[in-house]
C-alpha cells in the first residue's frame, strides 16, 4: 500500500466534496423535507403507526438508505469516470500505486461523503419527527457499510461506463427503483404474499430493514440475515474489483 | 555507461490488430538527454506509455533503474516523470494543488519548498491558486511540467513538448531541461521537429512505423551521415564545367557563377585539395569558397524514405 497516495487522492477527491458540498447537500435535504411533507405530514397523517412506530419516523431510515445509495454510486462512478472523460487517469496509471490503492482514495473518499449527507439528512430529520435510535453502534455499522459497498459498485460503473448517459443510467434505472420497492416507505409486510417474495430478491430491503432495525427495532427480516446480505453484497463488488485489477478492464490499452 | 532505461524487444499490438511498435530495444544511458524522432503515427507516444505503463505490451521487457516495469512496478515507477502529449489537466482545481496531488500520488511526503521551487520554477508561481480551467494553453503545459517534477523523477519523459508552444515556453523549456541534465536527470524527448533534436539532444533515434531505425550520438549521426556541400565562387562565371573536371561530382551554380561539390565528410579523402589545385591548372580564379552541412532533416528524410517499401 502506498499511503501517501491513498491520502493524496483522498483528500484531492474531498476537496472537490467541499468545493461543491452546498449543491451535493442541498439537493438531498431539500427532497428529504418534501418527502416528510408530502408522506410525513400530509399522507402520513392518514397512515396508521407500523409496527408501533410513527409514520413519520417510520420513513426516516428509507429516506436516509435512498440518499446514502444514490450518494454513494454517484460520487464513486463521477470521481474515477471524470479523469477517465478528460484524461487526467494517465497520471493515476502512470503512478508508482496499485489499483488496490486507487480504489481505496476513491472508494474512500465517495463513502465519506455519503455519510456526511447521511448524516445531514438525519439531523434535518430531527426537525419533523421524534427519533430514538435503540442500536447507534449498529446504525453506523450499517451506515459505513453500506456506504462502502455501493461506492465499490459506484467505482465499478465509472469504469465501466463508456459515456455520460452510462454514468446516469445504472442509478436511474436500477438504484432508485431497489430503493422504492424495498420497502423504504412501507413494511413489506403491507404487501400481498406474492410481492413480498419478490421483494425478498431485492438487495435493498436487507440494507433499509437492518438499518430501520437499528432505529427501532423492527425488521422485514432479521438483522443477522440483513448484515450478510451486505457482506455477500460487499464481496460480488469486490470480487469484480478485482477482475477489473487483473484484466485492466477498460482502463488500459 | 549504465543504460537507466532499458527496452527488449518490445512489441504492442493494439485491440484492432494494429502494430504500433515491432520489436523495439532501445537503451536509454542515465543523464543523457535522448530525442526520439519519428513522423506522426511512428509509435512514439505508443513506446513512451509502454515504459511508463499506461499502454501493457503485447511481448518484451521494460526495465527502468534495473527494475522490471511489471513486477517491481513501484520502483520502477517512481523513478519517472511524464508530461503526455495532450493537455489533460483537473479543470476546476487550482495549480497548486494540482501540483500537490502529483507528489503525493508519487508516494512522496509533502514538501512546500520543494513546490514552490518547481513552481517558480515555471513561473507559475503567480498563478498558484488559479484554476486550471482558466489557465492559457501554454501555461497548462507549465502546469503539466510541473506536476511531473514535483516528485522529483530521475527520468523525465517529454512528449512532443513544444506542440503549440510560444517561443519564452520553449526557451524556458531548454533551459529547464538543460539544469535538469545537469542535476543528472534523464530526459527523453518526442518530436516530430528536426530542429528541436538538433538543439537539445545528446542522442538522436529515429523511429518510422513502429521500428527504430537508428539510435546515434547527435554530432556522429550528423557527421557519419551528413553530407556537405562545397560551393566555389568564380571571378569569372563559365558557361559549363570544364571537360578536365568531369571526373568530380560538380554541379554549375546560378547563371555560371560558382560551382558546387558534394562530399561525404565520412569517406577517407574527400578530394578537396585535388579539386582546388585542378581548378587552379584550368586557370579558374576562385572569389570565395563556403561549405555547408546537410541538417537532420536531411538525414531523416533519407533514412524514412529508405525504409519505404
Ligand atoms: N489506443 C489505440 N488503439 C489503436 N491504435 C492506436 C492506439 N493508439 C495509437 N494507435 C496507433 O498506433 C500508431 C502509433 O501511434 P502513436 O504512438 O501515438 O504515434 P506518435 O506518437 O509517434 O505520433 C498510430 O498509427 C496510431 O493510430
Ligand atoms: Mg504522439
Amino acid at each position: 500500500m502506498n499511503w501517501y497516495a491513498i491520502a493524496a487522492i483522498y483528500k484531492f477527491e474531498m476537496a472537490r466534496t467541499f468545493r461543491t458540498l452546498a449543491q451535493s447537500v442541498a439537493s438531498p435535504v431539500l427532497s428529504t423535507i418534501l418527502y416528510f411533507v408530502v408522506f410525513g405530514s400530509a399522507i402520513g397523517s392518514r397512515i396508521d403507526d407500523i409496527e408501533g412506530v410513527q409514520y413519520g419516523a417510520f420513513i426516516v431510515p428509507g429516506l436516509i438508505m435512498l440518499t446514502l445509495l444514490t450518494q454513494s454510486v454517484s460520487n464513486a462512478s463521477f470521481g474515477i469516470y471524470f479523469p477517465k472523460f478528460i484524461g487526467t487517469i494517465y497520471e493515476l496509471l502512470s503512478a508508482p500505486i496499485s489499483f488496490i490503492d486507487i480504489v481505496v482514495g476513491f472508494v474512500g473518499a465517495a463513502a465519506t461523503k455519503a455519510v456526511m449527507i447521511a448524516l445531514i439528512i438525519l439531523a434535518t430529520s430531527t426537525f419533523f419527527v421524534d427519533l430514538q435510535i435503540a442500536h447507534p453502534v449498529w446504525m453506523f455499522a450499517f451506515l459505513f457499510l453500506t456506504a462502502i459497498t455501493f461506492s465499490l459498485f459506484g467505482f465499478i460503473i465509472g469504469i465501466w461506463a463508456k459515456n455520460f448517459e452510462q454514468l446516469q443510467l445504472i442509478p436511474l434505472l436500477v438504484i432508485t427503483p431497489l430503493v422504492f420497492l424495498g420497502g423504504s416507505f412501507y413494511s413489506i409486510s403491507m404487501l400481498p404474499p406474492a410481492w413480498q417474495t419478490v421483494s425478498l430478491f431485492n438487495p435493498v430491503l436487507y440494507l433499509v430493514s437492518g438499518f430501520r432495525w437499528s432505529f427501532f427495532e423492527v425488521a422485514d427480516v432479521s438483522v443477522g440475515i440483513s448484515l450478510a446480505m451486505v457482506c455477500v453484497f460487499l464481496a460480488l463488488c469486490l470480487t469484480a474489483i478485482w477482475w477489473i485489477f487483473k484484466t485492466g478492464y477498460r482502463i488500459k490499452n | 555507461m549504465t543504460a537507466i532505461v532499458s527496452v527488449k524487444n518490445l512489441t504492442k499490438i493494439y485491440e484492432g490488430g494494429f502494430t504500433a511498435l515491432n520489436d523495439v530495444s532501445l537503451d536509454i544511458e542515465q543523464g543523457e538527454i535522448l530525442a526520439l524522432l519519428g513522423p506522426n503515427g511512428a509509435g512514439k507516444t505508443t513506446l513512451i506509455s509502454a515504459i511508463c505503463g499506461l499502454v501493457s505490451p503485447t511481448s518484451g521487457t521494460i526495465t527502468v533503474g534495473g527494475h522490471d516495469i511489471i513486477s517491481e512496478f513501484r520502483a520502477a515507477r517512481s523513478l519517472i516523470g511524464l508530461v503526455p502529449q495532450e493537455i489533460t489537466i483537473e479543470p476546476f482545481e487550482t495549480v497548486i494543488n494540482t501540483t500537490k496531488l502529483s507528489r503525493g500520488l508519487f508516494g512522496m511526503k509533502r514538501d512546500d519548498a520543494h513546490i514552490e521551487e518547481t513552481l517558480r520554477a515555471l513561473s507559475l508561481w503567480d498563478k498558484r491558486k488559479s484554476r486550471n480551467v482558466e489557465l492559457s494553453g501554454g501555461m497548462k503545459r507549465r502546469v503539466l511540467i510541473a506536476k511531473a517534477l514535483s516528485h522529483e523523477p530521475r527520468v523525465l519523459f517529454l512528449d512532443e513538448p513544444t506542440a503549440g508552444v510560444d517561443v519564452e515556453l520553449r526557451r524556458d523549456m531548454w533551459n529547464l531541461v538543460r539544469r535538469l541534465r545537469d542535476d543528472g536527470v534523464t530526459i527523453i524527448l518526442t518530436t516530430h521537429y528536426i530542429e528541436e533534436a538538433e538543439e537539445i539532444a545528446d542522442r538522436v533515434g529515429v523511429i518510422n512505423k513502429g521500428e527504430i531505425l537508428l539510435v546515434e550520438d547527435k554530432t556522429s549521426l550528423m557527421s557519419k551521415l551528413g553530407k556537405k556541400q562545397l560551393t566555389i565562387d568564380l571571378q569569372q562565371p563559365v558557361e559549363a564545367i570544364p571537360q578536365s573536371l568531369s571526373s568530380y561530382p560538380l554541379t554549375l551554380g546560378p547563371e555560371g557563377k560558382s560551382l558546387i561539390y558534394g562530399y561525404d565528410t565520412s569517406a577517407e579523402r574527400t578530394g578537396i585539395t585535388k579539386l582546388l589545385n585542378d581548378l587552379a591548372a584550368a586557370g579558374m580564379t576562385m572569389s570565395d569558397m563556403s561549405t555547408s552541412q546537410s541538417s537532420l532533416e536531411d538525414i531523416f528524410v533519407d533514412l524514412v524514405k529508405e525504409d519505404a517499401p
